[in-house]
């Protein structure tokens, strides 16, 4: 049984790399287009492009959490068994995989921010998402106390389901009847969902930082408990924030307004915890699930910082409709997401701290960092030069602010190419070291295979 | 303590999600604010376009309410401009936008959605007042 589980897991994870990879080579074909606007045009252009992209990386974020949830609650001997379930769980993820980017190849759009595959394959991702439930019910009902983490990924589970069926709320004619009601909705299930899956990804660094300092009792901690529910709490009702500019109901606006406040909370334990961490990072700094996480902890440190002042409205007015959104989307997901992700990839699938030694590796590593960075500043200049020219009396024509723009979309473009590169160092040797028979060290993996290519 | 949060962690999780959902049923039962002028497009055909703005992935390259990719323009307020401009663009493109193939149908329920965000408020910075609180309002 505890095979069958890791298997499943590693399944995931691996299924959930290719996706990583793939996000990361669309993003680059679609970062072109912002240079070269007649690149690809008349063929797959942005329309199929940017959902290739945003597709793989969703999917990479969700498949990594349900791998890590498997391999995490590989089950002992005594545990009932789950049969073909979780097979049959991943097999409904690949069909629709399949069937989504055909459609985006063939130019068939569901149309709906960040879920454009058309509505018909979310019937085969929900079917598989309660077959995730179902085996996660059944894995820790036999769990007498809770840890945080199993905490947060139920939640995370039970509310992505429901978000998602309420994403799917407009094919009803009666959620269209009102352009701006639909709009409420959709940004309403767009916050809220990305709150769910954050649960997933957080539940997974509780999980990995647990077992790498094989203290017990972290996920039993009350702080760790009371960031779960303000973390809760704003994935149900912070979400207005998105909708400061939009005619709705003036109470939504101010619910998402007060609420995103409450933020400051983990901004000020981020720096509260930073001596701690810094101590810890001595021990650890060569393990590198830690290094990721510690690297997540500064980029959740430079987003939330973003995400606090996009909150307050008079200030989301002039940042509201311009890339420094991007700058936050993207922050998060490759900063904070990705970097856990990884994290929890790594103490999967190369388990032991002599396995890391590797330049590539490293240079990996660091070369995401500053590349991620760099990328962040090109978005940053972006957005500012899209501000300016909202609040500019009389306004240069759209064409116009996109070339004031040039100098940042090409920085944008180096910088994400500088980015794709490191990321391949980091991931590549992945796919290698868990089918072999032996583990061996990732630095033997790049020096056999650079063997192989002079022979 | 502990006996103490056990009791209180899934008490406190089943009062957060019953907030959420009573929240959310106000939302999709709320009637009242959503119509700004009903009588300036066809409340049918508007409906229609919505989904030809999203048969063709609009939202990809342009905002509405500043949502949306940014390689071309906010179209919250572009019907302003017209039937034959919104036309025009739909079949000859633009730089890194193609001709788009729609049918006569299409492109006539397209512009009634465009005239519904048009009637629901302006999308323009300019046009919102900052409130002592923090806040903004048209």
């Amino acid at each position: 049984m505890g095979s069958q589980n890791k298997n499943t897991g590693n399944l995931f994870l691996v299924t959930a790399l290719v996706l990583f990879m793939s996000s990361i080579v669309f993003g680059f074909l679609s970062s072109l287009i912002y240079r070269y606007p007649e690149f690809l045009k008349d063929s797959i252009g942005l329309s199929g492009l940017r959902p290739m992209h945003v597709t793989a990386a969703i999917f990479w974020i969700l498949l990594a959490a349900t791998g890590v949830i498997y391999r995490s609650l590989e089950a002992p001997a005594n545990q009932s068994k789950l049969g073909l379930l979780p097979w049959l769980h991943w097999i409904l993820w690949v069909i629709a995989l399949i069937g989504i980017y055909y459609s985006y190849a063939v130019g068939s759009f569901g149309g709906r921010e960040y879920w454009e595959y058309p509505p018909v394959f979310a019937l085969l991702i929900g079917i598989a998402w309660i077959l995730f439930l179902i085996a996660f019910i059944v894995r820790i009902k036999s769990i007498k106390k809770w840890p945080v983490y199993v905490w947060m990924w139920l939640t995370g589970i039970v509310y992505f389901l429901f978000i998602f069926i309420e994403n799917y709320l407009w094919v009803i004619p009666y959620f269209r009847e009102s352009f701006v009601k639909d709009m409420v909705i959709q940004w309403k299930a767009a916050g809220s969902i990305v709150g769910a899956y954050n649960m997933l990804v957080y539940g997974t660094a509780f999980y990995v930082m647990e077992h790498i300092s094989k203290q017990a009792n972290t996920g039993f901690n009350k702080w760790a408990f009371a960031l779960f529910f303000l973390s809760l709490f704003n994935m149900l009702f912070n979400w207005g924030h998105h909708l400061y500019l939009v005619p709705t109901n003036p109470g939504i606006h101010y619910v998402g307004y007060l609420v995103s406040m409450t933020e400051w909370v983990f901004f000020i334990k981020i720096i509260y915890n930073w001596k701690k961490q810094i101590t810890e990072a001595e021990t650890h700094f060569h393990y590198f699930p830690y290094r990721f996480l510690l690297a997540a902890n500064f980029w959740m440190f430079f987003n939330l910082t973003l995400a606090l002042f996009m909150s307050i409205p008079v200030i989301n007015l002039y940042m509201h409709g311009t890339h420094f959104i991007t700058a936050h989307a993207m922050g998060t997901t490759i900063g904070i997401n990705t970097m856990i992700l990884l994290a929890a990839v790594f103490y999967f699938l190369v388990p032991k701290k002599e396995h890391h030694q590797s330049r590539l590796l490293k240079a990996g590593f660091w070369g995401v960092q500053i590349s991620l960075l760099i990328f962040l500043i090109a978005l940053m200049g972006m957005g500012l030069t899209k501000s300016l020219w909202f609040f500019e009396e009389p306004q240069a024509p759209f064409f116009e602010m996109m070339a004031r723009s040039k100098f940042w979309i090409i920085l944008f473009i180096f910088s994400g190419t500088s980015l794709m590169i490191s990321f391949f160092l980091l991931v590549i040797p992945l796919f290698v070291h868990p089918f072999r028979q032996k583990p061996v060290s990732l630095k033997r993996i790049y020096k056999n295979e650079s063997t192989h290519q002079k022979t | 303590m502990t006996s103490f949060m056990n009791r209180w962690i899934p008490i406190t999780f089943m009062l957060l999600s019953v907030a959420f959902l009573l929240f959310s049923w106000s939302i999709y039962v709320d009637e009242n604010i959503y119509e700004n002028k009903p009588a300036d497009y066809d409340a049918q055909l508007q409906k229609q376009g919505r989904l030809v703005w999203q048969k063709y992935n609009c939202h990809v390259c342009h905002q509405l309410y500043g949502l949306g990719g940014f390689l071309g323009p906010d179209l919250t307020n572009v019907s302003q401009k017209g039937f034959h401009y919104v036309d025009a663009f739909l079949k000859n493109g633009a730089a890194s936008m193609p001709a788009l193939e729609l049918t006569e149908e299409e492109t006539q329920q397209l512009f009634e959605f465009l005239k519904a965000t048009n009637a629901s408020g302006s999308s323009n910075p300019k046009d919102y007042r900052k409130l002592w609180n923090g806040m903004i309002e048209q």
